[in-house]
């Protein structure tokens, strides 16, 4: 008895390491730093100050977050119109060609996504791929803006993330029980009724753990606002990284990526208090 | 008779190259409780699920009270379906369950209520209205299914093989619970089962299927003690067949042969040199000690299974079983037993083979 026990502990020690080193151990360390000042030469003055807290409720910040929302809130928004009509029309095929569809959602993760950001370049740049197309075939006269504005952005986005909304929200639809959807037809329910009264509120786990894995990303991909965004527009990401890399201000970026960490777990919170599971959130 | 509810005409369906439904006709008539019967594949659920609009026909009509309804949506249609495993919504209680269909319809809230309250009472599943189906037992269940497909006073009950996740003793139960539904209601119900005991209990017609046609229609007593073919006398209840040759012909009876007996029979229109197969079922056996003028079988009890209200015995006659049935507790006969086997020339259900079959 006692020999298995151990053995379950000593499979589970590499997991409790990479936590300790890789999660909690930094987390800790930029808690720490968000309440040092910044000595203006890139380093840190180890002192008690909330000083950095207070500076992020300047208005320009606050409208970093609010932009950050939007955008994060937006691209959830979207990829949750794009993958629940995709998810429940491939939950009505085949086992064998809805493997095949979701293999086909999983197969841009085999590229860098930073590289595949670069590919929207060459489609997206005003001499770009669509702009061509479109001018040839004479629907517009002028080149479309289809980037360095927040609608590259949002394609960027979309595109990086549509998949963690597709994943959760086809595990959660593929335990719908298919009678049910039957039973309600049988009973008078048109397809749209169906979706509102039956689906929804049986896969509504799987929808927020999409949204959750959609949104919170959303808020710190720098790498996308920087190519198609052009650098006009910043969000917290950018922001975080601006404050490491660039303007060397570590504490106030540790204070400002902690709030971020604080609305993630808000939301989180949230939903356990209207009665999510957190197992439905791991479920996917 | 009374009027004729639903109508089936000439309904084809196929699977790919598959024809699962062969040129299908039947008419249902108010108030009737018409059972599908047949074994898995023959097409029955296939038949009802056309009939509730769930799947598509390949050709032919459907018509509810006179109204063709073949490419209609399920939704418009006036039938119910109760589902094998009930499928009830699981977030709903019970109480939204029952009340889905009303709501659908946009029913007054005032008038919803009333009517739960009605089905819940004739279900007998007051005080469950805040419960949710997985804190309800099999039974229970499938009684909010079939309160929330009556509340919508379908012209037509479908039910897919509603009885089967339930056990023996419930089984029975609901059958009686199911007919007296029915009988009270006055709602036509087109049952579909695999199980010979629910449909003779309870229907008041039996449909029974094989590959996508109609075997035989007919009333559960006709359908059981006339079959007319040999699949039908197998499919329902148990019987000894006996195959064997007639071999001679009188004005009033015939006699048929087999390897080691020979036995009388009604000589309708059989001749000389026509193979038989004979049915004798198991209860028709009489059996007796001591060797009658009529005995058609010697044999020997090699096996008596007690059945509480009967008793079946197993008899060893040269290379055949014979299965024999009685009624109480008859101590008369034991294993090991020799004994003597015959029958009424009346309980004798003969069938001229055809000889290419086989």
């Amino acid at each position: 008895m006692k020999n298995k026990k151990l053995w379950k502990y000593f499979f589970i020690i590499p997991v409790i390491i990479y936590v300790i080193l890789l999660i909690a151990l930094p987390l800790i360390y930029i808690l720490i730093i968000s309440f040092f000042q910044s000595d203006y030469y890139g380093g840190m003055i180890s002192t008690f100050t909330l000083q950095n807290y207070i500076d992020i409720f300047d208005q320009v910040y606050i409208n970093v977050f609010l932009k950050s929302i939007f955008v994060a809130g937006v691209t959830t928004l979207i990829c949750i119109l794009i993958s629940y009509p995709f998810v429940l029309a491939i939950s009505h095929k085949k086992p064998a060609t809805q493997k095949i569809l979701m293999t086909l959602v999983m197969v841009p993760f085999l590229t860098n996504s930073l590289i595949r950001m670069y590919g929207w370049l060459v489609l997206l740049r005003k001499s770009g791929v669509i702009n061509q197309v479109l001018l040839g075939v004479g629907v517009i006269q002028e080149p479309l803006s289809l980037m360095y504005n927040m609608f590259g952005i949002l394609i960027g986005m979309v595109y990086t993330l549509l998949p963690f909304m597709v994943l959760p929200l086809y595990s959660s639809v593929s335990t719908v029980d298919p009678q049910l959807l039957e039973a309600a037809n049988d009973l008078g329910a048109s397809k749209i009724k169906t979706f509102f009264k039956i689906i929804l509120p049986q896969t509504l786990p799987g929808l927020f753990n999409g949204s959750l894995m959609v949104f919170t990303p959303a808020l710190g991909y720098f790498f996308i606002v920087d190519i198609l965004g052009g650098g006009k527009i910043m969000i917290l990401g950018n922001l975080i990284k601006n404050q490491f890399l660039t303007a060397r201000n570590w504490p106030f970026g540790a204070a400002i990526s902690i709030v971020l960490v604080l609305i993630t777990s808000l939301v989180i919170f949230a939903y356990r208090k209207l009665g999510g599971k957190m197992e439905d959130l791991g479920g996917a | 008779m009374s009027k004729i509810v639903l109508k089936i005409d000439h309904l084809r369906r196929s699977f790919g190259d598959k024809e699962v439904i062969k040129d299908f006709d039947l008419e249902v008539y108010e108030g009737e409780f018409l059972t599908l019967l047949g074994s898995s594949g023959c097409g029955k659920t296939t038949i009802l699920r056309a009939i509730a609009g769930l799947d598509s026909v390949t050709e032919g009509h459907i018509y509810i009270d006179g109204k063709d309804v073949t490419s209609l949506d399920p939704k418009f249609r006036e039938v119910n379906t109760i589902f094998q495993n009930y499928a009830l919504f699981p977030l709903m209680t019970v109480e939204e369950n029952i009340a889905f269909g009303l709501k659908m319809k946009k029913v007054d809230q005032q008038e919803i209520k009333k009517r739960v309250q009605e089905m819940l009472t004739l279900v007998h599943l007051e005080g469950y209205e805040k419960r949710k189906p997985r804190e309800l037992s099999g039974g229970e269940q499938q009684r909010v299914s079939i309160a929330r497909a009556l509340i919508n006073n379908p012209k037509v009950l479908l039910l897919d093989e509603p009885l089967s996740a339930l056990d023996q003793k419930l089984r029975t139960k609901m059958q009686l619970e199911l007919k007296g539904l029915q009988r009270k209601l006055g709602i036509t119900f087109v049952y579909v089962t695999h199980s010979q005991d629910e449909a003779l209990t309870m229907s008041d017609r039996i449909v029974l299927l094989k590959d996508g046609k109609i075997e035989q229609a007919d009333t559960p007593i006709k359908i059981y003690e006339h079959p007319n073919s040999l699949y039908t006398a197998q499919f329902l209840g148990d019987s000894n067949l006996f195959q064997g040759v007639v071999t001679k012909v009188d004005v009033k009876y015939a006699w048929v042969k087999l390897e080691d007996a020979m036995f009388k029979v009604f000589s309708n229109q059989l001749q000389v040199d026509m193979p038989v197969d004979v049915i004798i079922r198991p209860e028709n056996i009489k059996l007796s000690l001591k060797k009658k003028s009529d005995s058609v079988f010697e044999g020997k009890i090699v096996d008596s299974i007690y059945d509480g209200a009967s008793t079946q015995l197993i008899i060893r006659t040269g290379q055949r079983e014979i299965r024999a049935m009685l009624f109480g507790n008859d101590k008369e006969y034991v294993k090991g037993q020799e004994i003597f086997v015959t029958w009424d020339i009346e309980d004798v259900i003969l069938f001229k083979r055809d000889t290419d079959e086989k």
